[in-house]
């Protein structure tokens, strides 16, 4: 019976993955008729370069980009909330989002360049980037682990995560203010959050990465289910319960630094999506839980970027519109947590 | 059942927590030896080490002293796999699985004995199933665990362990949240599964009355901080009931066992 609606929930997903990508093939500044861009794919060629450009190099890494960075957000958010036994954490809430940005950012001054830009120049360059992304995300998942070991309640820990944020982006305001000009503004739109900043020479590593850490976690589906009734069952289990967590927050961590060093810091989807998956599909259990969340989570990312496209007068920020689909969410699941199984 | 015999005991095992650098020895010289088919009851009052003495037995907390066998083999040198396969526990920590089946549930257990994915195969499903029949909750089978009452969810769990197939079963206070029924009932589920499943069944708890009743063996510890064991007849002759609470006003009541003040 429940595999039906698996199965239902997956097929789903996937069709509606296609459709939102077909809609960010054929939205966009620029008007390109969809059989053009139909011959464009199949490699025919629209007779408008300036069209082949936008549709091979602009709006098919967009979808690849965006896709990805929805998935990889969303699996942390599952990854967080299943090792802290806690349905409100998520990378941005709990900080490891502007840990990653923090990361960013230093490099960036370090290196005496101006963020964002970086990115595009050089294997090195966002090389670095990228490691300071994954320190900065390190650095605030141990401090979380260390809190989470004294202080017990739920409640905390998400304070403690927003309070991490507000230091890190004081840190980054400490920063910027001995940046030169064009690098806070470099800084400001990469805040803003956008799914364009990958290009087709970036896009293996950042590809590469996410795919593999995706796989992980895929991989970690037997622990993850212990772990929903807590460490000492887990242990009972016979889960090497802090190994498990290690590895956990490692994938988290990975996942969240590249995204945010790509994509900018971007909110609500890995807290949100997760839920959606278990509303949907009905279940806590990981093994469904996580290829629905890793489709639901590219479903969410692409149909940002359609939204982000939607408008004639320029694009809207990510970051924008992520709130605007998250928040309701949000709002839903904490009214209605008595009727919601798992919080029971 | 393809569970092997085993018999638990314990050398010289001394139990507490480290505080910093101090040590707190709250128990200490513990000779105790659990066997198959009997269920055996742990009392005392709150604070005198229950729980933490049942957390050294399943290897949750290191021992201060001593060691724990199991036929003959060091429990704390094996792996975490290994327990897992000869002792299940059922606790009363808070769990995240009201949006599991039943059986989704009770197939966490089976994760001793499944590969990488835990993938659940038709062995491991029957095993399931009878594990449900035999903690009577197989027809609740498909229901959420968030539906269920209190005692229906302890069921649930203990059904879970029974899936784990280990020789030994420890529970930590199974009754404490149940209303008398579902007390009655759950010990009564345990005594069936010592005497009849052979498996070596200790508790906890906090209903004194009932465990004398149902208990094969209890473990008393006093207020002194000794632990006695014996059967029920052997412990109330000895008149070791009135070493277990400090409070001089209350006495035990041998015809009733149970205390009076």
């Amino acid at each position: 019976m429940s595999y039906r609606r698996f199965a239902l929930t997956i097929l789903g997903l996937t069709v509606l993955l296609v459709l939102l990508a077909l809609a960010c093939l054929v939205f966009g500044s620029v008007d390109i008729p969809a059989g053009k861009i139909m011959d464009i794919i199949t490699g025919k060629g629209s007779g408008n370069r300036a069209w082949d450009i936008i549709v091979l190099q602009s709006r098919i890494p967009m979808i690849a980009t965006a896709a990805l960075a929805g998935a990889a957000l969303s699996i942390s958010g599952l990854l967080l909330q299943t090792t802290f036994n806690n349905p409100l954490a998520g990378p941005s809430i709990l900080g490891v989002s502007s840990g990653a940005g923090l990361g960013v950012a230093i490099v960036i001054l370090a290196m005496g360049g101006s963020l964002g830009g970086l990115l595009g120049e050089g294997v090195g360059s966002y090389m670095a980037v990228l490691i300071g992304a994954l320190l900065g995300a390190g650095v605030v998942l141990v401090v979380l682990i260390a809190f989470s070991a004294i202080v017990r309640s739920n409640t905390m820990l998400l304070i403690i995560g927003i309070l991490v944020s507000y230091l890190t982006s004081s840190v980054v305001q400490l920063l910027n203010s001995v940046a030169t000009e064009e690098g806070v503004h470099n800084y400001v739109s990469w805040g803003f959050g956008n799914f364009s900043g990958v290009s087709t020479a970036q896009m293996p590593i950042y590809a590469g990465i996410i795919i593999l850490a995706l796989i992980g976690s895929a991989l970690m589906v037997k622990p993850l289910n212990a772990l929903l009734l807590g460490a000492r069952y887990a242990r009972n289990l016979g889960i090497n319960v802090s190994m498990t967590r290690n590895i956990l927050l490692l994938i988290t961590g990975i996942l969240t630094a590249v995204v945010t060093a790509y994509c900018g810091p971007i909110g609500f989807i890995g807290l949100v999506v997760p839920h959606i998956a278990r509303m949907t599909l009905g279940t806590s259990n990981h093994s469904r839980l996580v290829p629905a969340t890793i489709l639901a989570g590219a479903d969410i990312a692409l149909l940002c970027a359609v939204a982000s496209v939607s408008n004639p007068h320029g694009i809207i920020p990510i970051n924008a519109i992520t709130p605007v689909i998250g928040v309701p969410i949000i709002l839903y699941i904490i009214l209605n947590r008595r009727r919601i199984q798992y919080f029971n | 059942m393809n569970d092997t015999q085993a018999i638990f005991t314990t050398h010289d095992l001394a139990v507490g927590y480290r505080n910093g650098k101090n040590q707190v020895t709250l128990l200490s010289g513990l000779n105790l030896t659990l066997e198959q088919g009997r269920l055996v009851a742990l009392l005392g009052q709150n604070g005198a080490g229950k729980s933490t003495l049942l957390r050294a037995l399943t290897c949750d907390e290191r021992p201060l002293e001593g060691t724990i066998e199991v036929n003959g083999k060091n429990l704390l040198e094996m792996s975490q796999k290994d327990r897992s396969r000869l002792i299940g526990l059922v606790s009363t920590e808070r769990i995240q699985a009201g949006a599991l089946t039943v059986t989704e549930l009770v197939g966490l257990g089976r994760q001793p004995h499944t590969g990488f994915l835990g993938r659940l195969d038709d062995e491991d499903r029957e095993i399931v199933r009878q594990s449900m029949a035999d903690a009577g909750i197989i027809d609740k089978a498909n229901e959420y665990m968030a539906s269920l009452s209190d005692g229906e969810r302890q069921k649930a769990m203990i059904a879970r362990a029974l899936a784990q197939q280990t020789p030994i079963i420890i529970l930590d206070e199974p009754t404490a949240f149940l209303d008398v029924a579902s007390r009655i009932e759950t010990m009564r589920l345990l005594q069936t599964l010592a005497h009849d499943r052979g498996k070596a069944v200790l508790l906890s708890s906090h209903d004194i009355s009932q465990s004398l009743m149902l208990a094969d063996e209890l473990w008393l510890i006093t207020t002194d901080r000794q632990v006695l064991t014996g059967t029920t007849q052997e412990l109330v002759a000895e008149g070791a009931m009135n070493r277990l609470f400090m409070n001089r006003s209350i006495h035990f009541n041998p015809q009733i066992l149970d205390y009076s003040f």
